[in-house]
């Protein structure tokens, strides 16, 4: 996959400037007492991408409205670019992109870009919105007209409108098609690249490993890890039972060896039989196998992978 | 981006007219909006039309009570029908789709001054009055002959233009304090009884001494007989306490609004 993807540029070092987006110590207590983020904190800088994983109800989607200041914190404190997320200066220089269920539906495309065009004294091109949504050919359609990919990439235009410095993007990529995903995501990383910086939160796993810098895992309110893509991955792995994660790889293969006697081998760390595959974790993977292809001369279909992020992702937040 | 700089009008640079720009776009754009949803623009039109053909023109066809026309007389209170269901369903209808779907939230993270939002709102369902209006003084000349001078309309226009703004409270409350799914319903069980207790269905002094009592609280009572002063036909109370009765009940609206707003924003 990596042969189709540009490689992500690494971001800048962190300049000694303060945080483009700031989370300090933020709880946030609904009404009914619910509590959604409890002492958080996240600082986002300049040119980064940053992807915020969570299960659903993790916080992740409070996390961006008390950003973008739609919502106040019980304690703590929100700056974005140094003031207030509700000052009128503040969101000139911002562009979000959340899960609506439907923009007004009798207007056009181009109708809804252009509106949102006019509330920035400096829009991005009009054509160049366009090009960058992938929109061309339906600016002419009614919103409801048009299909659940394309209204996502109608919302993604809008956010882009004001050729924002910050930009929020809410499960960005839910129901497009692979090639317009691919195309979003060269969006993304083109914005990082002029300097912007991307906050997103995702189901994807796949996305933010490909796409992200930094991935900050929230769950049930608190911050659990963040770090690279690797990083977590790691972290995850580590959760999982390994000491040395750095060398962590996940063999699946056919044998007729038991799940015992393969976790007698050294630097297996897990087995498990699915349907026929046996998958197996370890740490020295070069070992394990040595030792696996001699004791069982049948075994085939065999596949060694680095492990998921998905896995490390679901090893970090059962855990918590 | 050379060309970005070409494409921004010299207009921009100044602060007060891009909000004024975005104003108007604002309010442009919600017209046209109500004008293609369909199930919006041919009700809120055809009603009062098909009403008042039938009630106003047909029924009472030159009939005089006294010197008051009847067809004249009831084009006064159709027109108040007419600017209401464009105020409640505009409005009402319009905020609670857009509040349920989460495109309001879109909206205020953005540099929208979060004015624009509800004068579009207030605007477009004010337009929509002042075409329903001209469209049954249309039939009342054409039709039954009614003689309207040209300073009735101007006083029934402007009348339209800030009537518009109490029933467009009540839309809102409407919108903010039940479900989504059940804002059309509540909308015209508010809207049905308020017209017929109000008297724009029947001369007021028709109605029962106690309904006629009732009406003192209703905001469609007061715009009525303002609107049917404009003729000379008001019935009943002082063009001050209509103008009083309006008033009061859009800061009582307005009050609610802002309570219901507030309990709401505090639970997102």
């Amino acid at each position: 996959m990596s042969a189709v993807l540009d490689p992500i540029q690494s971001p800048p070092v962190a300049e000694t400037s303060a945080a483009v987006a700031l989370l300090s110590h933020i709880t946030k207590r609904y009404a009914n007492g619910v509590l959604a983020l409890d002492d958080v904190s996240i600082a986002l800088q300049r040119g980064e991408i940053v992807a915020l994983l969570g299960p659903n109800g993790a916080g992740k989607s409070t996390a961006v409205k008390l950003l973008m200041g739609l919502s106040a914190p019980t304690s703590g404190t929100v700056r974005i670019f140094d003031a207030d997320p509700r000052h009128a200066a503040t969101r000139l220089r911002t562009g979000v992109m959340l899960q609506v269920g439907k923009a007004p539906e009798m207007l056009r495309v181009r109708e809804h870009i252009n509106i949102f065009r006019g509330y920035y004294p400096n829009p991005m091109p009009y054509a160049d919105l366009v090009r960058a949504a992938g929109l061309e050919g339906i600016e002419s359609r009614m919103f409801g007209q048009l299909s659940g990919g394309q209204k996502q990439r109608v919302l993604f235009a809008l956010a882009l409108a004001g050729d924002p410095d910050l930009v929020f993007l809410d499960e960005p990529t839910v129901g497009l098609d692979i090639e317009a995903r691919r195309g979003m995501w060269a969006e993304i990383r083109s914005l990082a690249a002029r300097g912007k910086t991307v906050l997103l939160t995702t189901h994807y796993l796949e996305e933010a490993d490909a796409l992200v810098h930094r991935i900050i895992v929230i769950n049930k309110g608190r911050v659990i890890c963040e770090g690279t893509p690797a990083e977590v991955k790691s972290l995850g792995a580590a959760t999982a039972g390994a000491n040395t994660s750095r060398t962590l790889k996940v063999i699946r293969c056919v044998t007729d060896l038991p799940t015992a006697t393969l976790l007698a081998i050294r630097g297996v760390t897990s087995a498990e039989l699915s349907v026929s595959t046996t998958v197996i974790s370890s740490t020295q993977p070069e070992r394990t196998l040595r030792e696996m292809l001699a004791i069982d001369q049948n075994l085939h279909s065999l596949e060694v992978a680095s492990p998921a992020l998905e896995d490390a992702f679901l090893a970090l937040t059962k855990n918590a | 981006m050379s060309t970005a700089a070409m494409n921004v009008p010299a207009a921009r640079s100044n602060s007060f007219t891009r909000t004024l720009d975005i104003f108007l776009t604002e309010a442009r754009y919600e017209f046209v909006r109500l004008l293609r949803t369909r199930a919006f623009s041919l009700a809120v039109i055809g009603f009062p039309v098909i009403f008042y053909l039938f009630f106003g023109l047909i029924m009472n066809r030159g009939q005089h009570v006294g010197s008051v026309s009847i067809a004249k007389y009831m084009l006064g209170s159709y027109a108040v029908f007419g600017m209401v269901g464009a105020a409640l369903f505009g409005i009402g209808g319009g905020l609670a789709s857009e509040f349920s779907t989460g495109w309001l939230e879109l909206k205020r993270a953005s540099p929208m001054p979060p004015f624009a939002y509800l004068v579009a709102k207030c605007c477009s369902a004010a337009a929509f009055g002042l075409v329903i209006v001209s469209i049954l003084t249309l039939m009342a000349i054409t039709i039954a002959h009614v003689s309207i001078t040209l300073p009735e309309y101007a006083q029934m226009m402007a009348l339209t233009l800030v009537g518009t703004i109490p029933f467009a409270c009540l839309g809102m409350v409407i919108a903010l304090l039940v479900p989504f799914n059940a804002t059309p319903g509540v909308i015209n069980m508010v809207y049905l009884p308020m017209s017929f207790c109000g008297g724009l269905w029947m001369p007021i002094m028709l109605l029962p001494h106690w309904l006629q009592k009732f009406a003192l609280i209703l905001p469609t009572y007061h715009l009525s007989q303002l609107v049917l002063g404009c003729f000379g036909y008001a019935t009943a109370g002082t063009p001050i306490s209509h103008w009083l009765g309006l008033a009061g009940f859009t800061l009582v609206m307005v009050g609610v609004a802002a309570i219901a707003y507030r309990r709401l924003e505090q639970n997102s």
